[in-house]
């Protein structure tokens, strides 16, 4: 039945961690390695090596240029026209160099890199779910896991519609005169595909007992990746939700995503952004040099 | 959103015949059909043919046809499920009234399969409609013109081609209430769609600050997509239709489902030429295809924003 269970205590999910992510894309690698050749495999893949690959990836990272907005919309606090009359007793040299202090427009602001891994967030209640019409689509009861029974899928793709968050792939049919994955298990072609948040790996017995964790999250190398429990205030990644101010994507569908991103740190200097520090901007009392000194800055800025 | 060309061709073939036979079972229903046996039979085959082509059709919207069926079992919360449901349920009083028709019977038996036929075609268009507007990831589909529009539409082309049946058959009845009854469909349709387009072009597009969460950090631009090639999102919900086509394409559809099939039916009612009935039918079902192809083409997903902006 596609109905949604009773919500279940056990919400597994996975916490992103936006400020020490690197963009390496290692996860979304680790997942497609594990899902390829686990229960799930083989994960589609059209013309690997051709000319335009095509293929069903779980777990894509994405990259943003964030630049932060200027004073009076909402960026660094700072009077208007004071930066603009600061500025103006600059060389040219350094009037064109961007100022974090500069409230005019946002080409003025430096820019910093948010690298953002887009994934299943194995909402509470989901459209993706109720929308199936075969049962195909459905979320366990137990840990709150969603996924897709792809001997019932029909492959209507409506589920992929009603997620806003991408998080479903179909595994096309094979196209005419392909060779890829030809002889492999193909059942799984002409239906929908996602993330399984690693079922095969996190309750297998036959595994280590710390390997038992989604692929992604133990290939990450800077640790931007963690499981748990979110439905457990107590857990590990509960408590640095709390901590961190980990949020929910488009939270307005209502669809009460499990998964959380953990915001960039602010700067070291308070601000959301990287920023010049003062140093770019030298400025060198004469009155306090040394006679001798003095007179030879006065002759070299002749 | 990608127009997949088998759900354009299902949602206005199947429209169609689902028009055809809410009218045909609803005048049969109040007694205002003027014919009976084959004037019934006629309309209700053609109805037919439209809307199994319809369903066939859109089964290879299907990664799977061969399962089709399992879509019936979840009509309990999944729109395509009821609708699959609506759609076989609908064949049984249009069986029934073919049977009554062939058989030559007339009194109540008619009066009741006729408005069973009705109920069940218009809830059929229903669900169909449902199916978009249940969609929260795409707002244009939100807006409350989608359910009126199915109806509208699939009741001004099933009705031009039941008339047009009138005035070519044997009969040949041009009447005057029923035309004019579907001229004023027309405008109706066209008012409704003209305000559908201006509220969807009102629509903001979600951002990527939006959809990432990072809007309060700054402005966020997508600065590299996931992969260099396209992928099954980038190609089906990132769907970038040429916009400056999109003006012209509105006012093709427009002329095509309602200037035209109104011109033709004051041509028709003023000179009593009946072929011209026949036009405004072929010219109405051109212009929804159309129609329905800007319907999927201009409907902008949620998750689009995560993407780099390509061409608009």
């Amino acid at each position: 039945m596609t109905s949604l269970p009773a919500p279940a205590k056990k919400k597994l999910g996975l916490v992103i961690d936006l400020d020490t992510c690197v963009g390496c894309h290692a996860c979304a690698v680790a997942c497609k390695e594990w899902n390829e050749g686990g229960d799930f495999g083989p994960l589609a893949d059209d013309d690997p090596y051709g000319a335009e690959p095509h293929g069903v990836w779980f777990n894509r990272v994405h990259s943003y240029e964030v630049t932060p907005l200027p004073p009076g919309e909402g960026g660094a606090r700072s009077a208007p026209g004071e930066g603009t009359h600061s500025r103006r007793t600059l060389t040219p040299a350094l009037r064109a160099r961007p100022t974090a202090a500069s409230p005019e427009g946002r080409g003025e602001q430096i820019p910093q890199m948010v690298h953002f891994p887009r994934s299943c967030l194995h909402c509470e209640t989901p459209d993706c779910v109720t929308v199936c019409p075969t049962g195909a689509s459905y979320k366990r009861a137990e840990d709150g896991i969603v996924l897709v029974d792809n001997d019932k899928c029909i492959g209507c793709q409506l589920c992929a519609w009603a997620c806003p968050y991408g998080a479903r792939e179909i595994a096309l049919p094979h196209p005419k005169g392909s060779t890829s994955d030809a002889g492999r298990k193909d059942s799984k072609r002409g239906t929908m595909q996602k993330c399984t948040l690693c079922v095969d790996r996190i309750y297998n017995e036959t595994l280590d007992e710390r390997d038992r964790q989604p692929a992604c999250v133990m290939a990450c190398p800077t640790r931007a990746r963690m499981f748990g429990d979110l439905g457990d205030p107590d857990s590990d990644v509960s408590k640095v939700v709390a901590e961190r101010e980990g949020f929910a994507l488009m939270p307005e569908f209502g669809y009460q995503p499990v998964n959380r991103y953990l915001p960039p740190r602010p700067r070291r200097d308070g601000s959301s952004a990287a920023m010049p520090t003062e140093a770019t901007e030298e400025i060198l009392d004469t009155e306090k040099l040394p006679p001798l000194l003095r007179w030879l800055d006065k002759a070299l800025s002749r | 959103m990608k127009p997949a060309l088998s759900v354009i061709f299902f949602t206005v073939m199947s429209g169609t015949g689902y028009g055809v036979w809410c009218l045909l079972g609803a005048a049969l229903c109040i007694g205002t059909y003027p014919i009976a046996g084959y004037g019934i039979l006629v309309p209700l085959l053609f109805g037919f043919v439209l809307v199994t082509a319809g369903l066939l059709a859109s089964t290879s919207h299907l990664g799977r046809p061969e399962r089709a069926w399992r879509a019936l079992s979840q009509w309990r919360s999944s729109w395509l499920s009821r609708e699959g449901v609506a759609s076989l349920v609908t064949y049984l009083p249009m069986l029934a009234l073919a049977w009554l028709a062939f058989t030559h019977r007339g009194g109540s038996g008619v009066r009741i399969a006729g408005a069973l036929l009705a109920l069940c075609a218009l809830v059929t268009l229903w669900c169909t409609a449902n199916i978009y507007r249940s969609l929260k990831t795409i707002r244009a589909w939100r807006t409350r013109q989608v359910l009126p529009l199915y109806f509208a539409f699939a009741l001004l082309s099933g009705g031009l081609w039941l008339w047009t049946w009138l005035a070519l058959s044997p009969y040949a009845v041009i009447g005057l209430a029923f035309p004019l009854a579907l001229l004023a469909l027309a405008v109706i349709a066209a008012v409704i769609k003209t305000d559908y387009w201006r509220r969807i072009d009102a629509q903001p597009a979600n951002t990527a600050g939006h959809a990432t969460g990072l809007e309060k950090l700054g402005h966020v631009r997508a600065f590299e997509g996931p992969a260099t090639e396209e992928s099954y999102l980038t190609r089906e919900m990132a769907f970038v239709l040429a916009r400056k086509h999109g003006t012209h394409l509105r006012r093709i559809a427009l002329a095509l489902f309602a200037v035209l099939p109104v011109l033709g039916i004051l041509i028709a009612l003023a000179t009593g030429i009946a072929w011209v009935a026949l036009l405004a039918a072929v010219s109405c079902i051109a212009g929804l295809f159309v129609e329905r192809w800007l319907f999927f083409a201009e409907a902008r997903h949620a998750v689009a924003a995560f993407f780099p902006a390509r061409l608009a």
